[in-house]
């Protein structure tokens, strides 16, 4: 099994063993979008026409919210540098550690998000585009967020700065996650703002490992 | 003469703008063991994690066999098994699997080794013990099966006797002493002593910012 694969499966595994970390980043997800239902009303209308950016929101909060520890943990114990004194490219562990964050939030995000999407009113084909958005999107996310955690690494409030750098940079996703639907709505198709996610999926994908192995070796130093 | 393995020239190490040690120089041949004596902040730690290629030094080179590490750094990462002041294991994965995963993701199999490494540091009652519910020196005897499971030549060892009792000292030591016999090298920062013939190394005092830098000052000898 190569180095990647290795530190893959054993991110998963320790996910699997506290189940419960992911389950709060869900359930965070789940009660901040069902809040937005209850503060405004049962207006249809409205909610159909806010749901996507509620949902794409929602999302990106509670991507960041697990984010937080991508890295932290591996600097507090130790294992850091057992992957800065692996044989193998730094940049591909930064990439497994950031597959695994998608594979535990992004990726169950994406598919709870369709779910929620009925209390907003919203139709079946919007309910549909809306999880082919975030399966498109939240990988960015994810790297962005892996730079961020890099980044803030060793930092007091970590959590804080983490957001305020990540934040910003994840607003193209943003918007043309959430307007993919409003498109949809509008009578056109999504293909353009898909094509789009996708184009910034693979710019997070092509940069962002580098720029993360860079901040761990800074972070080992 | 047979040229050392290992050869350390003119390296220097500043850390927040202080020099920790300057002009360090100094080689080891196959089967040699090098303690790395002196006061607390005299930059043991600092001079093993330049070694290691952590920190990049200041000024100077690490040559293998000949070529500047520098050059390869993959390969050189290869070639050595680090044990630093934290173990690096994860607490919720069992002493089995943390040892496994290490071990892969250095490029390797454990398979039969596995046995070996568990037995030579007498963690195999413990191996199915998640590594969280292990003491201080239970956790560190597994740091070190992780290093004698690695066959790296070269062992950097920061503290390597951290917490461990009397019979674990002695498994460590044993273990040592086999990978010295194997024509192993290994450098080891402590204050207590290893009890294993070797040279050692005095790094000296960084008493203040204003003190001038001390070069290491070695000498041969029994450490112990």
């Amino acid at each position: 099994m190569s180095g990647f694969t290795t530190l893959l499966m054993r991110d998963l595994r320790l996910v699997l063993r506290r189940p419960g970390d992911v389950g709060v980043v869900l359930a965070f997800f789940v009660v901040a979008t069902v809040l937005f239902p209850l503060g405004i009303g049962p207006e249809t209308n409205v909610l159909a026409r806010i749901a996507a950016g509620v949902l794409w929101c929602a999302a990106l909060f509670a991507a960041l919210l697990s984010l937080e520890r991508l890295f932290a943990a591996d600097y507090e114990d130790g294992t850091l540098d057992l992957l800065l004194l692996a044989p193998w490219p730094l940049e591909l562990a930064a990439l497994a550690k950031c597959l695994a964050h998608w594979i535990v939030t992004g990726l169950p995000l994406s598919l709870l998000a369709p779910v929620l999407g009925v209390a907003f009113g919203l139709d079946g084909q919007s309910l549909l585009a809306l999880g082919a958005t975030l399966l498109v999107g939240t990988p960015t996310l994810s790297l962005i967020g892996g730079l961020a955690a890099a980044l803030t690494l060793g930092a007091r409030k970590s959590g804080a700065l983490l957001a305020l750098l990540a934040l910003p940079l994840c607003v193209p996703t943003l918007i043309f996650g959430a307007g993919a639907i409003e498109t949809l709505a509008a009578g056109d198709g999504i293909v353009t703002h898909v094509a789009i996610l996708a184009a910034l999926a693979l710019v997070a994908l092509a940069t962002t490992p580098w720029a993360i192995a860079a901040a761990l070796r800074q972070a080992g130093e | 003469m047979v040229p050392p393995l290992l050869e350390v020239t003119g390296l220097s190490c500043r850390r927040g703008g202080r020099p920790v040690f300057d002009r360090l120089s100094f080689g080891l041949g196959a089967g040699e063991l090098l303690a790395l004596t002196g006061r607390n902040g005299s930059g043991k730690t600092s001079l093993l994690r330049a070694l290691a290629g952590l920190t990049p030094p200041e000024a100077g080179t690490v040559a293998w066999q000949g070529v500047d590490v520098a050059e390869d750094p993959e390969t050189w990462r290869g070639r050595l098994a680090w044990l630093g002041h934290l173990e690096g294991l994860k607490g919720d994965l069992t002493v089995i699997e943390n040892l496994a995963v290490a071990e892969r993701l250095r490029g390797g199999e454990a398979g039969d080794r596995l046995d070996g490494a568990l037995v030579a540091l007498d963690l195999t009652g413990l191996a199915a013990r998640e590594v969280r519910t292990l003491s201080a020196g239970q956790r560190r005897r597994t740091a070190l099966a992780r290093v004698v499971l690695s066959q790296a030549p070269l062992w950097l060892l920061d503290e390597p006797l951290n917490a461990l009792d009397a019979p674990a000292q002695a498994a460590f030591r044993t273990a040592l002493q086999a990978h010295l016999a194997a024509g192993g090298l290994a450098i080891a920062a402590t204050h207590a002593e290893l009890g294993i013939e070797g040279r050692s190394l005095e790094l000296g005092p960084t008493l203040s910012s204003t003190s001038p830098p001390l070069g290491g000052e070695e000498h041969d000898g029994d450490v112990a």
